[in-house]
């Protein structure tokens, strides 16, 4: 059976890219049942975008629910080995939008490396996470930070439960004027935090920066880690503009390590989001880590206007004669053209040409070309 | 050449905010000229100017609709957009307050009436407090819920306190202080980051020069 590529939206054929791609490199696919026990995404309720789960009662009374969330299913599937296990998925999640506050079918391919993950694999995700930006688009910038090293950070300066909750927000929401305050009230060094939400368009400033308003301690561990990550992804001879942006760390509840983002020119929202999650691997009494990322294609489907110029190409208008308006279409769209028959011209339709069955035979009775 | 496209909250604000968009070399003079015109472009400054309803500022920012924006602090708390914070501008500085009649008296015993717009900062605050209240959104002249019994307190913005004043409500706790803010679209702030960043250092010394 021959495909017409040129029939798939822009996240259909993304979705064959990049299933693809991660087959080349090893990855398999794990496919996964619509349906999940509720319990499961109750109790890790904190990992979850959105608070919100379809639920429902299956016919033996258990409480099941629509996956909101793949990541959990894949980590609930996998086992403490030896050995690393890299799976792919592509799946359909239902979860709130951020926006509309409905619930919404979100299309999702990522991937996941879970089991003894060393620097090698987290490097190998992220160059997949680049990999994966280039199949989907041309102008796309990946922006990295790392938890651990906010942490380290978060730890040197003793900041208390709730003053990490505030900071975080304002570091995500690069807020620096309100962080200084926060600071200045806490009795805490404000170049000590604001470091985190500065713009560095140069890496290497980035972790100047860092460097110097940090001097030794578990801050600076985790810097030449992610610096380490860093330069390994920079010599990749990749399109994709990558970014040291500290303040891309979410809630930073369950990751551990670097996070990251991809972005497309024009496309307002994230549309690749992961990180190394070992934290949420602990708290689901796993003693493997794990690292990896989602795609969100409906993000690219949103905003992929169609620019065809016509619905279809012909417009046949037939008669009485069924019989020759069914061998006329036939002749026409034999030669891959699409052919719509109607009794009169639809309303609204963009059509290259219209065409009559007539007792003389076939007349065009307008082009549009 | 690349254009910024920039959301400015219609009104008093948004012109003392366009003025030192201007004076940061973001000008576009057609914006002054008296028509009912809602977009302005001056393509050689590489700029588009869009005024919109101050509490949507957050929405095209966030949608990508506009790269920037100026929105009060009061509707990023109460609508909690995905978007940068890049600067306070110092402007339009006033404060979310409970505010009640002068003789009330808060009875931990029954539940608080709160009647408010902003129902997410409202929430969130008495949440803190571990208060019990019964939330009342209102859309507009929340100052009357008390005096007609509707509510017990109110949950609103007081700049000058004048509006409580004359209706014999007086502020009572503050919540929190607002000013306008700059707020960025966070992919625009990828691939427009240099203009950007232009703009927030320009308005970032005038709001040096203003204190």
């Amino acid at each position: 059976m021959a495909i017409d590529e040129s029939l798939l939206k822009r996240e259909e054929a993304a979705v064959y890219a990049l299933r693809s791609l991660y087959r080349r490199f090893g990855y398999t696919q794990f496919k996964m049942s619509k349906f999940e026990e509720y319990d499961l995404y109750v109790r890790n309720k904190d990992f979850l975008v959105s608070d919100g789960i379809i639920t429902f009662t299956d016919t033996n009374g258990r409480l099941k629910a629509l996956k909101p969330d793949v990541t959990l299913s894949i980590i609930n599937n996998s086992k403490d080995s030896d050995g690393v296990q890299k799976l792919y998925y592509n799946e359909n999640v239902y979860r709130i939008s951020g926006t509309t506050h409905t619930y919404k079918e979100i299309m999702q391919t990522g991937l996941e490396c879970i089991g003894h993950i060393g620097l090698f694999e987290v490097c190998e995700v992220l160059s997949l996470a680049v990999k994966s930006l280039e199949t989907v688009a041309s102008d796309c910038a990946l922006e990295l930070s790392h938890v651990g090293l906010i942490e380290a950070a978060f730890d040197e300066l003793k900041l208390s439960k709730e003053l990490r909750k505030a900071v975080t927000a304002f570091i995500n929401a690069k807020n620096t004027d309100d962080l200084i305050s926060l600071c200045e009230q806490n009795g805490v060094e404000p170049e000590k935090l604001t470091v985190f939400t500065k713009n560095y368009p140069c890496p290497d400033d980035a972790f100047n920066a860092v460097k110097a308003v940090y001097t030794s301690g578990a801050v600076l561990d985790a810097l030449n880690e992610f610096e380490t990550i860093f330069n390994v992804l920079s010599e990749l001879s990749s399109a994709v503009k990558l970014i040291v942006d500290f303040s891309c760390i979410g809630t930073m509840s369950y990751y551990s390590g670097v996070v990251f983002k991809g972005y497309i020119r024009d496309i307002p929202d994230a549309v690749l989001s992961g990180g190394q999650y070992d934290k949420l691997m602990k708290k689901l009494h796993r003693t493997a880590g794990a690292v990896g990322f989602a795609v969100y294609l409906d993000e690219l489907g949103r905003y992929d206007r169609s620019n065809a110029e016509f619905d279809i190409d012909t417009v046949l208008l037939y008669g009485d004669d069924i019989s020759a308006a069914i061998k006329t279409s036939e002749m026409l769209s034999s030669g891959g053209s699409s052919v719509m028959v109607a009794k009169e011209v639809p309303k609204d339709l963009r059509y290259r040409q219209l065409l009559k069955i007539t007792e003389k035979g076939l007349e065009t009775v307008n082009g549009n070309d | 050449m690349e254009m910024i496209n920039v959301a400015l909250p219609k009104g008093r604000l948004g012109e003392k905010v366009y003025d030192m968009f201007e004076k940061s070399g973001f000008p576009c003079p057609s914006i002054k000229e008296p028509n009912r015109k809602l977009i302005f472009e001056n393509e050689a400054a590489g700029v588009r100017y869009f005024w919109v309803k101050p509490s949507d500022v957050a929405i095209y920012v966030e949608r990508g609709a506009a790269d920037i924006g100026v929105a009060g602090k009061d509707i990023l708390l109460e609508y909690e957009p995905d978007v940068y914070e890049l600067l306070d501008l110092n402007l339009g500085k006033c404060r979310m307050a409970v505010a009640a009649k002068k003789d009330f008296r808060d009875d931990p015993n029954s539940t608080l009436r709160v009647a408010t717009k902003f129902t997410n900062i409202a929430s969130r605050y008495y949440a803190e407090k571990c208060r019990d209240i019964d939330i009342i959104k209102l859309n507009g002249s929340i100052e009357i819920a008390p005096i007609l019994g509707l509510s017990d307190v109110i949950v609103d913005i007081v700049e000058t306190g004048k509006t409580l004043l004359e209706n014999d409500l007086e502020p009572k706790e503050t919540i929190l202080p607002i000013s306008a803010r700059l707020i960025a679209n966070k992919s625009s702030y990828k691939f427009k980051n240099e203009l950007i960043e232009r703009v927030r250092l320009g308005l970032k010394e005038q709001v040096k020069t203003d204190d």
